[in-house]
């Protein structure tokens, strides 16, 4: 199938940092792809220059055809982007959270409004919705987060270490709603350092460690290429099991 | 990627609207205490003592410098703290960079908004003295343009300080020893120029004063080609200190990931 996003060779240097050092992938339409690495890896630098904050240093991106920043404003309107960390206006509610979201996109108060309670409800924070969201747990904040991030229909949709600091009664929701929005035909992206998350979640990965890709393929492929139990020991036995601090 | 989306901007402004919209009584009203005191303060008090200042009775002189400070003080709280805060802690931009809006749509509208606090302070002000009758010329209603004026002067200025810093202590470096003098030396409280004799030209340094000596013209109707020279010396710096935020925005979010 045509790819949704292509990389190749693609580089960030920052000074002589080379935080991502010529990698080249693919996401194809419909899929979620997993981008695993270990702290400081390269994914969140990546995923900055997928959403065009961050120019490369080299190489090519194209999202949806189009090159990343000549066509960038075009590509953001069809992109969703969670971030690693929450970024929430917490002394306002969710409906207010969407609101303002709604606007960078340029919508209207009545698309907001139907999207908004369709996701909020999706997502399980209708009920709360009109409470400020410093009330919320972590798992509802994420939840929130994502329910930002699509807030325009997008065609891709980029997930920063989604369930990083969640429970695991929160981290198995998360996980359920995302295999909902995969369902209706959303693509993904999604950074993580938990093995059974991209397990569960992902049709294909890479693994990336100091800027570059050293493994690619299915999970259950990886698992079987390195014949290990799961994809946590090809992940050892990749990246080796020193401390990344 | 060139040029300006108004919706952009649009959506930046509104969404400060809707944030103080919940906090005005904390956030927006206690700002504007500060000229009040100061016209109490100064303008009956140290104006009981003093018979004329400039040719003029003290508090109808000290009445448009006010107007400037309290315009001064709106867009630099806005562009320092709440700016930085947006910035550094809640992270606004970094969310808002990933939707259509661009780096310079950001800048424009925290401007704009920096810039609606200035006419909401320095209007204010403008009112409260007219109430009072320090404020002789019907011209007066053309502080308003020099208010947005003022206002996005500082705003450009405080944006530009504030991407620049690495901690948010430098403020108070910002206001006690850059704010704080071009206030006193502003115009405001004293003929700076007088004073100065033949070094009277290094007022014309400090880009509040200009603000100062347009609100006091407009506010006796006295008219002159000075003024055309205020209005360029506030608008060129305003510009330049514009284009230093967004390079200094632009430094900003380049950084690596953490």
């Amino acid at each position: 199938m045509h790819p949704i996003l292509t990389a190749k060779n693609l580089s960030r240097h920052f000074n002589s940092l080379k935080a991502v050092d010529g990698i080249g992938f693919s996401v194809a339409k419909g899929e979620c792809f997993g981008f695993l690495g270990p702290n400081g890896a390269g994914k969140t630098t990546t995923i900055k220059m997928i959403y065009g904050v961050l120019p490369p240093s080299g190489g090519e991106l194209h999202i949806f055809d189009l090159p990343v920043q000549e066509r960038l404003r075009e590509i953001k309107r069809r992109l969703g982007v969670v971030m690693q960390k929450d970024i929430l206006e917490e002394t306002v509610s969710a409906w207010d959270n969407m609101l303002m979201q709604g606007r960078y996109y340029g919508f209207d108060k009545k698309y907001i409004h139907e999207r908004g309670k369709y996701l909020l409800e999706m997502l399980a924070l209708l009920d709360r919705a009109d409470e400020p969201v410093f009330h919320y747990s972590g798992g509802m904040k994420r939840r929130l987060s994502i329910a930002k991030g699509l807030l325009n229909e997008p065609e891709l949709l980029l997930l920063d270490e989604p369930t990083t600091g969640l429970d695991p009664q929160a981290r198995h929701l998360l996980w359920a709603k995302l295999g909902e929005i995969k369902k209706k035909g959303t693509s993904i992206l999604l950074t993580t350092h938990y093995m059974h998350e991209a397990e569960f979640l992902c049709d294909r990965l890479v693994v990336i460690d100091h800027g570059k890709i050293i493994a690619e393929g299915t999970p259950k492929g990886l698992v079987e290429k390195y014949g290990c139990k799961n994809l946590e020991e090809v992940f050892l036995e990749l990246t080796g099991r020193d401390l990344r601090e | 990627m060139k040029f300006i989306w108004w919706p952009g901007v649009k959506s930046i402004w509104r969404r400060n609207a809707l944030m103080y919209s919940k906090t005005w009584m904390l956030n927006l009203l206690p700002n504007f205490f500060e000229p009040v005191f100061f016209l109490i303060g100064l303008g009956l008090g140290v104006g009981y003592y003093i018979q004329q200042m400039g040719g003029l009775p003290y508090p109808v002189f000290l009445a448009p410098g006010l107007i400037a400070i309290a315009a001064m003080n709106g867009a630099s709280f806005e562009s320092t703290y709440n700016v930085y805060v947006r910035m550094n802690y809640n992270r606004v931009y970094d969310g808002i960079l990933a939707t259509p809006v661009n780096d310079k749509e950001i800048v424009l509208g925290e401007i704009l908004w920096a810039i609606t606090r200035s006419v909401i302070y320095g209007g204010a002000f403008l009112v409260i003295t007219t109430l009072f009758g320090l404020v002789p010329s019907f011209w007066a209603f053309m502080i308003i343009p020099v208010l947005i004026l003022t206002g996005y002067l500082f705003a450009a200025i405080g944006m530009a300080f504030s991407f620049s810093i690495p901690a948010i202590d430098l403020f108070s470096v910002y206001f006690t020893l850059f704010l704080t003098p071009l206030m006193i030396f502003s115009d405001t409280f004293f003929p700076i120029q007088e004073r100065l004799g033949s070094w009277a030209w290094v007022a014309e340094v400090n880009p509040l004063f200009h603000c100062v000596r347009l609100m006091r013209d407009f506010a006796m109707g006295r008219f002159s080609s000075v003024m055309i020279w205020d209005l360029a010396y506030i608008t060129a710096v305003a510009v330049l200190f514009h284009w230093l935020s967004l390079k200094q925005f632009r430094k900003r979010i380049h950084q690596p990931a953490r």
